[in-house]
């Protein structure tokens, strides 16, 4: 344990972190209202329509901000999982454990609002092609961490077999991204993770997403925080800090 | 008003995506909040099972 | 070696493997991800013509071709190297036109014509005002390359 730093070691206290994300999660909530509505408002309003789809494009300021945190929630639950496995610190594994399900909801937000985006664009719902499936791909890897995870009643064991699914699935991840460079497919390649110049050149356009992406992760923080709260609980529950917790409030 | 509502003959696919993700995102936040209230219940529970 | 490094060597061995096996099954299937096959490809005899494929290009403008009175209708699709005619007679989507990257599913004939039971219209990554995509038709051409 001597690697890491002190602060590291203090946010790993249970108790610690339960009160710190206490105390963080309606800030982290207020912020993320804001600048979700923010975003939302520059995307519906203030955007001047796209040349080819009109406002049909719209759709991008739900679309790739989840497209984006699906991957986002991965990387997180994939890296604590990894240190919960190597380092023995259960804290991670509440971690990665929380991340599960929020992500699992962002994969499936990315590819219902895709498929809404697709139909009129595009002109199907649903196309097997790489980026698609290789999405689906993602949100089968959360499911199998929550199912994985549920499957076995001992926690520690449940924590590190699930945890190495979550590794394991790393994998995928740069295959999403990549997908639209490495093989043909019909969705469109990324418009703004090209460094230095996007493809959305109009500001106007471009400042609501940025907005509403750094939105969804603040509101990420806050629903993490509150879900590994819970897991805690449930794990922390036979400690004096707990029922001195729960007994305060 | 009108024309910002038909979004350019894109409502239903428009107003449909940002409706879904409103309720996925308040979801998650009511989700999150029950699974922290019900760990809460059953450690107290647990609690005064071993007291 | 700690069992901590042991257990990071563990792990890092284990994505290392999942990584290597990961590439190679995609090398071996690289011929199915293809989601289309571009006309080039198909004058060099890489598509399956003996089944129904997808194609994909550019509509060469000024190639649409509809009957009067007819649903019929035909174009030409180009890489900006071969061209191939399809014909499809079912609806568009909404951003199929001249000059937009098309992707046709259905099979070639004998004649070299690809009948076409499906078309989808491929977006390109750039978003923009009509004003801008104007401006930069009238300087030079707009990215409209996929």
């Amino acid at each position: 344990m001597k690697f890491l730093p002190k602060f590291v070691h203090r946010l790993a206290s249970p108790p610690h972190f339960y009160r710190l994300a206490e105390r963080w999660t309606p800030w982290l909530g207020l912020v993320a209202i804001v600048l979700i509505l923010a975003g939302a408002y520059g995307g519906l309003v203030i955007a001047p329509v796209d040349y080819q789809m009109g406002d049909g494009f719209r759709i991008i300021y739900v679309h790739v901000p989840s497209a984006w945190l699906s991957l986002l929630v991965y990387m997180v639950m994939a890296s604590a999982a990894a240190v919960g496995l190597i380092w023995r610190i259960k804290l991670a594994h509440a971690v990665a454990a929380s991340c599960a399900p929020v992500g699992a909801w962002f994969t499936f937000l990315a590819l219902a609002t895709g498929a809404i985006w697709g139909k009129p664009m595009w002109g199907a719902w649903w196309v097997w092609d790489a980026r698609l499936t290789s999405e689906l791909v993602l949100l089968f890897l959360y499911l199998g961490y929550i199912a994985l995870h549920g499957a076995i009643d001992e926690r520690t064991r449940a924590d590190r077999a699930a945890g190495l699914l979550a590794v394991v699935g790393v994998v995928n991840v740069p295959i999403i991204h990549y997908s639209v460079e490495w093989w043909t497919t019909l969705h469109q390649p990324a418009s703004i993770t090209k460094m230095g110049s996007p493809s959305i050149r109009d500001p106007a356009m471009l400042i609501p997403l940025l907005i509403m992406s750094i939105g969804f992760m603040v509101y990420f923080a806050a629903v993490l925080a509150i879900r590994v709260r819970g897991e805690v609980l449930e794990r922390e529950w036979h400690k004096r800090w707990v029922s001195e917790i729960l007994g305060d409030t | 008003m009108q024309e910002f509502l038909n979004m350019g003959g894109y409502a239903g696919y428009v107003w449909g995506a940002f409706g879904l993700t409103t309720v996925v995102l308040l979801l998650n936040v009511v989700l999150a909040r029950r699974y922290h209230r019900q760990a809460a219940i059953r450690a107290r529970r647990r609690h005064g099972s071993l007291s | 070696m700690t069992p901590r490094q042991r257990r990071m060597w563990g792990v890092g061995l284990v994505l290392f493997g999942a990584g290597v096996a990961t590439a190679l099954a995609l090398q071996a299937f690289r011929e199915n991800i293809l989601y289309f096959y571009t006309p080039s490809q198909i004058e060099s005899g890489e598509a399956p013509v003996a089944r129904a494929f997808r194609i994909g290009g550019l509509v060469v403008p000024g190639s649409v071709h509809r009957e009067p009175g007819d649903i019929d209708m035909s174009f030409v699709l180009t890489d900006n190297a071969h061209t191939v005619t399809v014909a499809y007679s079912k609806i568009l989507p909404d951003l199929f036109r001249e000059g937009q990257g098309i992707i046709a599913r259905g099979r070639l004939g004998e004649d070299g014509v690809f009948s076409a039971e499906e078309v989808l219209a491929k977006h390109d990554e750039n978003y923009m005002p009509p004003e801008l995509a104007e401006a930069l038709e009238n300087t030079s051409h707009p990215g409209q390359s996929n």
